[in-house]
């Protein structure tokens, strides 16, 4: 059993301006100690997925299909279950820790806070010690636990998020965008710090971000969505390295590697801005910025088809009976270490 | 300037925002903030002594009662209070005379002025305190419960009411309760603060002096709720979108949980911040209402003075009202600079 | 949703095949902003009320004549009994003096009207003035002003209405003149704010690098850019002013010959003729002063939420 599954997660914002499907219907599965990045542009949905997971979308929202975490659907359970789960089961970290802390507490509290909600009997001098030890775990002073948000830096405050994620020891994290607002050295800072944690503890972790680069070092596989809906999907090195959906290439080739020759010569942009999640075009949502869209995209009904060994794509050119059509199995294979950057 | 005027806000978070972790260290803040008081309350005398003194034509009859004077009598006043002599002298005799707490006798019944304040002082602000606490409490409470589930039927209901009060004159409220629960019906006693006949000492003198004090209590607090709770509603409302509280959700935490532990701590410092800076006005935001429950205060004592006319307690009185706003900024200002933890100097 | 604006199509000029000056151009774009800002001012339902009430409000006052005959503010004439309860010819009973007190309200919305805008103008154009020059001229100049703002804002009103009011003499210009001088410091304060935000644009620094002088760029630049501050804060400041009208007159401090609703307030308490007479002399104007302050303020309030989208949803 998956320890979590989305099936066929669509979630519509209700506004007055009209429906606007965010997500139009995502399926995808994590086992135990296996991390998953989610990539693709603003606006595509991305975000969305990571606050329906823990159900904390807002009222206006309109949440179908279904999240099994561990065997039970998180979008139909009781009240006082789904509270047992937030955090204990699966945690997040938020982007922007600028604002996801309260700034008025200090920052040992607020870290000891879910320790001592979820965990009975627990004094709490004993939690403000795990909470002093998780600082320590990435890489900050103990000491800070008595600091307010507002006298630590960015980077800090990130790691403050992650440490807060790890307090209840949950089988699942999501981190959105846990290093969008950073700068590239204390990135790199905080990407091994959440890499080392979820190997140690054999956490399973899904990586939410526009940066491809960033989510083939971290994770082991790598899920690009464009217009609310998964466009491919498979291992990580292999979506990077060797797209098969256009926009998932485009996407890739976006973020250049230091050092790699191929990336300076050839730099590539992708024209044009997401569709507006209200006005999705008709058919592969991604025809009109295709490079090498044909006439049937504008019609065709795509769906995610087997694009090579535990691969799946939602292109025309990787459709059965099509040329690119991909003739063994979909099954995922053995899994290696997350995949490495092109060097 | 009231709490719900539209530049209010601005001003509470420019105060909170200003005061920046910088590099001066607190006593030298203090300095400066002390400093800053006295310098106005130096101006509010200058004031005083131009309005009382060198506006009028003839300061003497001010001074005196009106009467018909003789010109002896006349050349006794203007020794008396150097009023022949060049501007500057006489206000350095004014600035010194009042500096010893020598605000000149009444007209009316030539007491003291510093006297007759003296004696008024406790009244007002009994009244004015115990309104105030009671404002300050159920106007918070209102407040979260109405800006948390907004557009409920109680935040309807109190937003409503609340605005309506708002709307009202204080001192016809005042005169409503009066006539209904004084005349009409004889819950209450319709003047002053003790029962003419003797009210008793120890717990009896404690009950009547309650009883007298229900009613002005009453419409004092429903008042200043009213601006209370419209603040503390709007401070709620504008934390409700924030991170931090969908971080909290996350966490497990039940929806009072949230409200209690993360919301209203932040809500509550821009309001309590409001709400202190206009703790000093209270005091004259009773003069109406003890002049409609014959309540002997301050306010009271300023009708009186100002229908006599009796400028001296006038201008006692003026300069006690603006002494009690600027003292009360300035304690409330160093109070929040001392708990706002992004404010603290580390 | 930011402020409407639509983008500036060809203004009719063109049509007839003249090029359009840049005035034509400005009008056509400001007539479009505004049509704007009404739909948005229409959407809110506080607003509109409070805009019906104030309309009925000016009607009244401007149809005194027509309503109730001015003999009947004369008490020297007066024939109905005095501290009566409703009857046929006086809706609202009767006060000391034997008038109908519906007449003396409709007449008395006048007297608080006119007191509530004038002394409102006053305050504008004083605070306006003083915010405008403190944020344009900034340093040694706005310090100075903020410094006299700041000493306003901390002298509490009342005390200092009773003693100007009482060394300056009795009248109703003095009213209003004591209620304008001590009402500008919020004006000012928020119009200063607004104005130093607006002497960050660059068009100000591209005018003044063209040789626009002080003048020029406050009057043509800067006051067009805060005028609709201005007036959401002109409305609610009316409210604040005819609340301190009432209570100055309550407290004497009025004109007895021009019965405000203030003044009767004053005169059914004090002369204990609403409290044991004719409780509606003293309920009726009670509630005319709450109803038109009511107006004013949520007029405002929808007009600050126009004109500031943060502010919406409130």
């Amino acid at each position: 059993m998956a320890l979590i599954e989305l099936q066929d997660l669509s979630v519509t914002y209700r506004t007055a301006g009209g429906d606007v499907p965010a997500v139009r219907g995502v399926s995808l599965a994590l086992d135990t100690g296996q991390t998953l990045g989610i990539a693709g542009e603003s606006g595509c949905g991305k975000s969305t997925i990571a606050a329906a997971i823990l159900r904390l979308l807002p009222r206006s929202a309109k949440v179908g299909g279904q999240v099994m975490f561990e065997g039970e659907d998180i979008l139909t359970m009781s009240w006082g279950k789904l509270r047992a789960v937030r955090w204990a089961g699966a945690s997040i970290v938020f982007q922007g820790a600028m604002h996801s802390l309260n700034p008025v507490q200090r920052i040992g509290k607020q870290i000891a806070e879910p320790i001592l909600l979820h965990e009975r009997g627990v004094r709490p001098a004993t939690a403000a010690k795990q909470a002093a030890g998780l600082l320590e775990q990435v890489g900050l002073p103990g000491w800070r636990a008595a600091s307010y948000p507002h006298e630590l830096s960015g980077g800090q405050k990130q790691r403050v998020m992650i440490a807060m994620a790890l307090a209840c020891s949950p089988h699942l994290i999501v981190a959105d965008e846990p290093t969008t607002a950073l700068d590239v050295m204390i990135q790199a800072q905080v990407l091994n710090v959440i890499k080392d944690l979820v190997e140690q503890r054999g956490i399973s972790m899904i990586m939410i971000s526009h940066d491809l680069s960033v989510l083939s070092a971290t994770c082991q596989r790598l899920a690009v969505m464009y217009a609310g809906l998964i466009v491919e999907e498979g291992p990580a090195h292999e979506v990077f390295t060797g797209a098969r959906h256009p926009y998932a290439e485009a996407l890739a080739w976006a973020f250049p590697v230091i050092g790699d020759a191929r990336s300076r010569l050839s730099p590539r942009g992708l024209g044009g801005d997401c569709p507006d999640p209200a006005d999705v075009p008709p058919g592969c949502s991604f025809h009109p910025r295709c490079a090498v869209a044909e006439p049937e995209c504008a019609s065709v009904h795509t769906q995610l088809w087997p694009a090579g060994p535990g691969r799946v794509a939602a292109c025309i050119r990787v459709r059965p009976g099509s040329a690119g059509e991909y003739h063994g199995t979909s099954v995922k294979e053995e899994e290696d270490a997350p995949g490495e950057a092109v060097s | 300037m009231t709490a719900l005027q539209p530049g209010a806000r601005l001003e509470a978070r420019d105060h909170l925002e200003t005061e920046g972790p910088g590099s001066s260290s607190l006593p030298r803040v203090l300095l400066v903030k002390i400093g800053s008081a006295l310098l106005t309350l130096f101006f509010v005398l200058v004031f005083n002594f131009f309005l009382f003194r060198v506006l009028p034509a003839d300061p003497a009859k001010n001074l005196t009662r009106n009467n018909a004077l003789t010109a002896s009598q006349l050349a006794a006043i203007n020794k008396t209070f150097g009023l022949g002599r060049p501007l500057p002298q006489q206000f350095w005799n004014y600035l010194v005379q009042t500096l010893h707490g020598n605000l000149g006798r009444s007209f009316v019944n030539q007491e003291p002025v510093a006297q007759l304040i003296g004696q008024r002082l406790w009244p007002t602000v009994l009244l004015v305190g115990s309104s105030t606490v009671l404002a300050t409490f159920f106007g918070v409470w209102i407040g979260i419960r109405g800006g948390w589930n907004r557009g409920g039927r109680f935040d309807r209901t109190s937003t409503a009411i609340c605005n309506t009060l708002y709307a009202m004159p204080d001192f016809w409220l005042g005169m409503v309760l009066l006539i209904a629960f004084a005349s009409k019906i004889a819950l209450f006693p319709t003047a002053g603060m003790h029962n003419p006949a003797g009210g008793g000492t120890g717990l009896a003198g404690l009950a009547d002096l309650l009883w007298h004090l229900a009613l002005p209590c009453t419409v004092l607090t429903l008042v200043y709720l009213a601006e209370y709770s419209l603040v503390m509603r709007s401070s709620l409302i504008d934390e409700l979108g924030s991170d931090y509280l969908t971080t909290a959700r996350a966490k497990g935490l039940r929806d009072d949980q949230v409200r209690r532990r993360h919301a209203v701590p932040n809500a509550l410092l821009p309001s309590i911040t409001l709400i202190m800076l206009n703790l000093g006005f209270v005091i004259s935001g009773a003069i109406t209402t003890e002049v409609v429950f014959s309540w002997p205060g301050l306010g009271q004592l300023s009708y009186i003075a100002l229908n006599a006319p009796d400028y001296p307690v006038l201008e006692g009185t003026f300069l006690v009202f603006s002494a009690a706003v600027i003292a009360a900024n300035l304690i409330a200002d160093l109070l929040l600079t001392a708990f706002d933890p992004r404010v603290r100097n580390a | 949703m930011s402020a409407p604006s639509a983008p500036p199509a060809q203004p009719a000029a063109r049509a007839a095949g003249t090029a359009p000056s840049a005035r034509q151009i400005a009008r056509v774009r400001r007539r479009r902003a505004l049509a704007g800002y009404w739909r948005e001012y229409r959407k809110d339902r506080g607003g509109m009320i409070g805009l019906v009430i104030l309309l009925a409000l000016i009607v009244v006052a401007l149809a005194a004549p027509l309503l109730a005959s001015s003999s009947g503010l004369n008490a020297a004439f007066a024939t109905y009994p005095a501290n009566a309860g409703p009857g046929l010819h006086y809706p609202l009973g009767t006060d000391a003096d034997g008038r109908s007190v519906l007449t003396v309200l409709i007449w008395g919305s006048r007297i608080s009207l006119l007191i509530g805008f004038t002394a409102t103008f006053l305050s504008i154009v004083i605070g306006g003035v003083i915010g405008i020059v403190a944020g344009h001229f900034g340093k040694v100049i706005d310090n100075l002003l903020m410094r006299v703002t700041d000493w306003f804002l901390v002298v509490p009103f009342l005390p200092l209405a009773i003693v100007l009011a009482k060394t300056l003499g009795p009248s109703l210009g003095v009213i209003i003149f004591v209620i304008g001088v001590t009402s500008w410091p919020g004006t000012a304060r928020i119009i200063r704010a607004q104005a130093l935000a607006v002497e960050t644009r660059p068009y100000l620094e591209r005018s003044r690098a063209l040789g626009a002088g002080h003048w020029h760029l406050m009057s043509k630049h800067v006051l067009p850019n805060v005028m609709p501050l201005l007036l959401a804060n002109t409305i609610l400041t009316v409210a604040g002013v005819i609340l301190a009208e009432t209570t100055l007159s309550f407290l004497g401090l009025g004109d007895p010959l021009r019965p405000s609703w203030g003044e009767m307030l004053n005169e059914a308490f004090f002369t204990g003729g609403g409290a044991a007479g004719n409780q509606l002399w003293l309920l009726a104007p009670g509630v005319a002063i709450i109803v038109v302050v009511l107006a004013f303020t949520m007029c405002g309030h929808a007009l600050e939420t126009v004109l500031d989208p943060k502010l919406r949803e409130r």
